[in-house]
């Protein structure tokens, strides 16, 4: 399998992007505690009608605390050629401080897996500064992805990893021994693809320097997103929504360090009706950012999880086309498609919520959310029996 | 005036072009042909006391049959045309005779009417079907604004406030803006009618290259004000005057030419205000004789950036020609706020129909280019593109969007909505419909209020249309169709054509 050809893989029917539905969850310890998988598995679980089985995966931060001065980075190779060829371009930029294979064990129903490896990484460079670094890691993993043959890289960042294949979530768990590992975020995705071949890389989260992305959507105005994001200089490979919305949260979160809020303000803005009724100097904000980034709004459904070291986000498109919940738990912070997933693996919840299509619910390290009582469609919150564990018991 | 083959003492043997059918048992008599025909064809013929017709002079305006109290008239093709040609048309034959006749050229008005490629036609629009949900306009909100201006690549915002000063955008509640009609080519009633509609809609007017009338100057906000070759009417004030300027350097009905009103028709108000005197012929040069190259054009757009204090946007207007990408990118980089494009179908109230049915570029593939060689340069987000020539209804606007335009232009189409019937006569000064002309008599056929009301239902009209189809493609925010040609599917053409235009063929 050739992976230069990305779109040929990706999109074999050279459709105008990939049409997908799935499932999504994440939760996150505020305290910065790190927590197993297990909620995360059970819930996805749960959600299993939402996949149909052609892609799998989660993020988890906090996830190599022994390596987290290195850039940890996931790879896939389809040949072992790729592997020399990749490691021979990446040392001309940087010191492979760790080579290891990413450990899996043979998993039914997970078949034709590629060779997995994972590096840690840190710039021959020394003096390029935070920004510097991750700048030359993206384009490194650019260059990987579309000039090395055999070789694409699915995951990079500082203590933080990506998991994920073709499967449904349980298999790739379970292939990837995922409960060998702990972290304090969480996110996980199973797809419903209607037009991709099952391949290695097409499945979420799709992660770009720290950043990470699971993402159920269909965004209507793919074509003016990706225009828009060609001519900033993004080359859109894998005709995926996904994409995009990873591009949008590189450029505006990470390069241009917008906050969470912002970013939604451009993602999934206020209608001009509501910005027309701002005081100032919000209209003058708001206008401002709908003018600019108005090749950034994306239209139509979409429910994400964004997450990075510091933080994780939920948000929903303006109208709310695709099912987003958010409920907290002390220090949890949990987000998935479907409700009843989170009741499954936290019976007492102490909030439970609809987000308004376009707010983003954002946990920060030490910092839980809360409902807006005035806007968000609170849930009961009832402290019920049942659950993943009774369930397991019975 | 055009001249007549009598003027050369040379007898005309064109064949008429239309028969005028009057239904004798119908007719009473009453004389309103006679009088509504500028082009005198209607007369009495007292001997008999009977209305006749001079077949011969007939344009095939339709007014005299659209006001016929007892529809006693129609207006037909001549049925005694020339012997039938493959090669050799009856209007080949016509224009060989008429040019035998006078030595002149052969002028024309409105647009080319050849059935040169529509290519709007090979457009098919998408819906979304099961993955993605359709969006129902009449219960969710759809969004048509649109703001007209440069903009910047980022905006900084420093503890959640702007910290970027923003370029000048004008916001319009629909994508749909009236283009340049200058006062001279068409009637004061109808720049009135365009101004009011246009401040009615929240779009914009464009005066066109005559001037500015004082009368019209309330409508400031909603209006754009040319400067062209012949700077008619071009003060301090007159740039103040608008909500955004627009360098004119050419026209999609005659790339490459200039104009020139007949001194005729600068009457009175006309030479006020063109600021030249009454009776004098108004000459627009081909060129702007103040631009040569590319960095004339750029002294030129900040010379007036600086006379209206950075406080409008700067278009440039270009027919769309061969190498209308690079024009293009060099007006970005000139510093132009608004490039507009006029593709080969846009009228014209006169130009030589030579050059009106033979220069230029179909819009459809001027925009597609234009708008792909700004992306690949990376400038594409810094300015707005506005597209006309050739926009007939609310799919083209549709499919202008989706290859590209922020906006597009429509001139012909709000003639049609005040009465026009693309008789091509514009250039005579005797439109029976009272649009292109100044003749006091003729101009009072349009009512402002009513040909105001008319273009204001249209341009709704079109509106909820484009609303339907936003919705059925799940979008519902106009600037996501903004260069989403996935939304679009070719049929029946090449695969070159479609490279051009960078969509797909239908069915794939
Ligand atoms: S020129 Fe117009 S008004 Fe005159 S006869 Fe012909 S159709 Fe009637
Ligand atoms: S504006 Fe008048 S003269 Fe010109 S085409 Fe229309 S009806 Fe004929």
């Amino acid at each position: 399998m050739d992976l230069v050809s990305l779109l040929k893989l990706n999109n074999p029917f050279g459709d105008d992007k990939r049409h997908a539905a799935c499932a999504i969850f994440g939760m996150m310890n505020v305290s910065g505690e790190l927590m197993p998988g297990e909620q995360v598995f059970a819930a996805m679980n749960n959600m299993h009608e939402r996949g149909n089985g052609l892609g799998a995966g989660f993020a988890v931060y906090g996830l190599y605390p022994h390596m987290r001065d290195y850039y940890a980075l996931h790879v896939m190779f389809t040949d072992v050629r790729g592997k020399t060829a990749a490691e021979e371009l990446l040392r001309k930029s940087f010191v492979l401080e760790g080579s290891e294979p990413i450990p899996t064990r043979k998993t039914p129903g997970i078949s034709a897996e590629p060779l997995l490896w994972r590096y840690f990484l840190a710039p021959l460079d020394t003096s390029l500064g935070e920004d510097g670094e991750q700048d030359l890691l993206m384009d490194m993993v650019l260059r990987l992805n579309t000039e090395v043959p055999d070789t694409f890289v699915f995951s990079c960042g500082k203590n933080m990893g990506v998991f994920k294949g073709v499967g449904y979530p349980d298999q790739i768990a379970h292939f990837y021994r995922l409960e060998d590992y702990s972290g304090y975020i969480w996110t996980a995705h199973s797809r419903f693809p209607t037009n991709s071949h099952a391949w290695w890389g097409g499945a979420h989260p799709f992660c770009l320097v720290d950043w990470s992305v699971v993402h159920n959507g269909e965004i209507s105005s793919y074509g003016t997103n990706r225009a828009f994001l060609e001519t900033l200089g993004y080359r859109c490979t894998l005709f995926t929504d996904t994409e995009v919305m990873a591009y949008a949260v590189d450029l505006l979160m990470r390069r241009q360090k917008m906050t969470p809020e912002l970013f939604a303000k451009v993602v999934a803005p206020p209608f001009w009706e509501e910005i027309d009724a701002m005081a100032e100097p919000e209209r003058t904000l708001h206008t401002a950012l709908r003018v600019t980034y108005a090749g950034l709004l994306m239209n139509g459904p979409f429910a994400v999880v964004i997450a990075n070291g510091e933080q994780m986000i939920a948000l929903t498109d303006r109208i709310r086309l695709r099912p987003l919940t958010v409920a907290v738990r002390g220090d949890i912070f949990y987000v998935s498609s479907e409700e009843a997933a989170i009741r499954f693996v936290c019976p007492g919840v102490d909030a439970v919520w609809t987000p308004k299509g376009g707010v983003p619910v954002v946990g920060r390290l030490g910092l839980i959310p809360k409902p807006e009582h005035a806007s968000d469609n609170v849930g009961v919150c009832v402290t019920a029996c049942g659950g993943y564990r009774d369930a397991a018991q019975s | 005036m055009p001249r007549k083959a009598s003027d050369f003492g040379i007898r005309s043997n064109r064949l008429p072009e239309y028969a005028v059918d009057r239904d004798y048992e119908l007719c009473i008599g009453c004389g309103v042909c006679i009088r509504q025909c500028s082009f005198d064809v209607h007369y009495l013929d007292e001997d008999h006391d009977t209305v006749r017709s001079r077949s011969e002079l007939c344009v095939g305006c339709h007014r005299c049959s659209a006001l016929c109290p007892t529809r006693a008239l129609a207006i037909k093709p001549n049925p005694a045309q020339y012997r039938a040609h493959g090669s050799w048309s009856g209007e080949h034959v016509k224009d060989i005779n008429l040019q035998a006749e006078t030595g002149g050229v052969v002028l024309t008005g409105s647009g080319n009417d050849k059935r040169a490629p529509v290519y709007w036609d090979n457009l098919l629009i998408n819906a979304s079907q099961v993955t993605n949900p359709s969006i129902d306009p009449l219960r969710e909100p759809m969004e048509l604004r649109t703001h007209l201006g440069a903009r910047l690549d980022a905006v900084n915002i420093q503890a959640g406030s702007l910290d970027s000063r923003l370029p000048p955008t004008i916001p319009i509640s629909t994508p749909i803006v009236f283009s340049a009609l200058s006062y001279g080519a068409v009637s004061f009633q109808v720049q009135l009618a365009l101004a009011q509609a246009a401040q009615e809609l929240g779009t914009l007017w464009n005066t066109g290259e005559g001037g500015f009338h004082p009368r019209l100057r309330e409508y400031g906000s909603n209006t754009i004000v040319q400067v062209a070759s012949g700077r008619f009417g071009v003060d301090l004030d007159y740039l103040n005057s608008a909500r955004m300027v627009e360098i004119k350097i050419g026209q999609g009905a005659k790339p490459g030419i200039g104009g020139h009103l007949a001194g005729e028709k600068v009457s009175k108000d006309v030479s006020a205000t063109r600021m030249i005197p009454e009776g004098t012929d108004a000459i627009s040069p081909a060129p702007q004789h103040d631009i040569y190259s590319i960095e004339d054009l750029r002294m030129l757009v900040f010379a007036l950036k600086e006379a209206t204090n950075y406080k409008v946007p700067v278009s440039v207007k270009i027919a769309a020609v061969h190498n209308a990408p690079a024009i293009a990118s060099g007006m970005v980089r000139a510093g132009a706020d608004v490039i507009a494009i006029d593709g080969f179908r846009g009228g014209t109230g006169a130009a030589p129909k030579v050059i009106r049915d033979n220069v230029g570029l179909p819009i459809e593939f001027a925009l597609a280019a234009v708008d792909q060689r700004l992306r690949d340069e990376g400038i594409r987000n810094r300015v707005s593109i506005i597209a006309g020539g050739g926009v007939r209804n609310a799919a083209d606007v549709v499919k202008a969007i989706a290859l590209g335009a922020d906006a597009v232009y429509v001139g012909t189409a709000a003639l049609i909505a005040i009465g026009c019937t693309l008789c091509q006569k514009c250039y005579s000064g005797k439109c029976n419909w009272g649009i292109a002309t100044q003749d006091p008599y003729l101009a009072k056929r349009v009512n402002p209020d009513i040909a105001r009301r008319r273009l204001v239902n249209l341009v709704k009209g079109w509106s909820h249309e484009i609303k339907e189809m936003l919705g059925g493609m799940g979008i519902n925010a106009i600037e996501s169709l903004r260069s989403n040609r996935s939304q679009l599917r070719g049929i029946g053409l090449t695969a070159e054509e479609l490279s051009i235009l960078g969509v797909k063929p239908a069915g794939g």
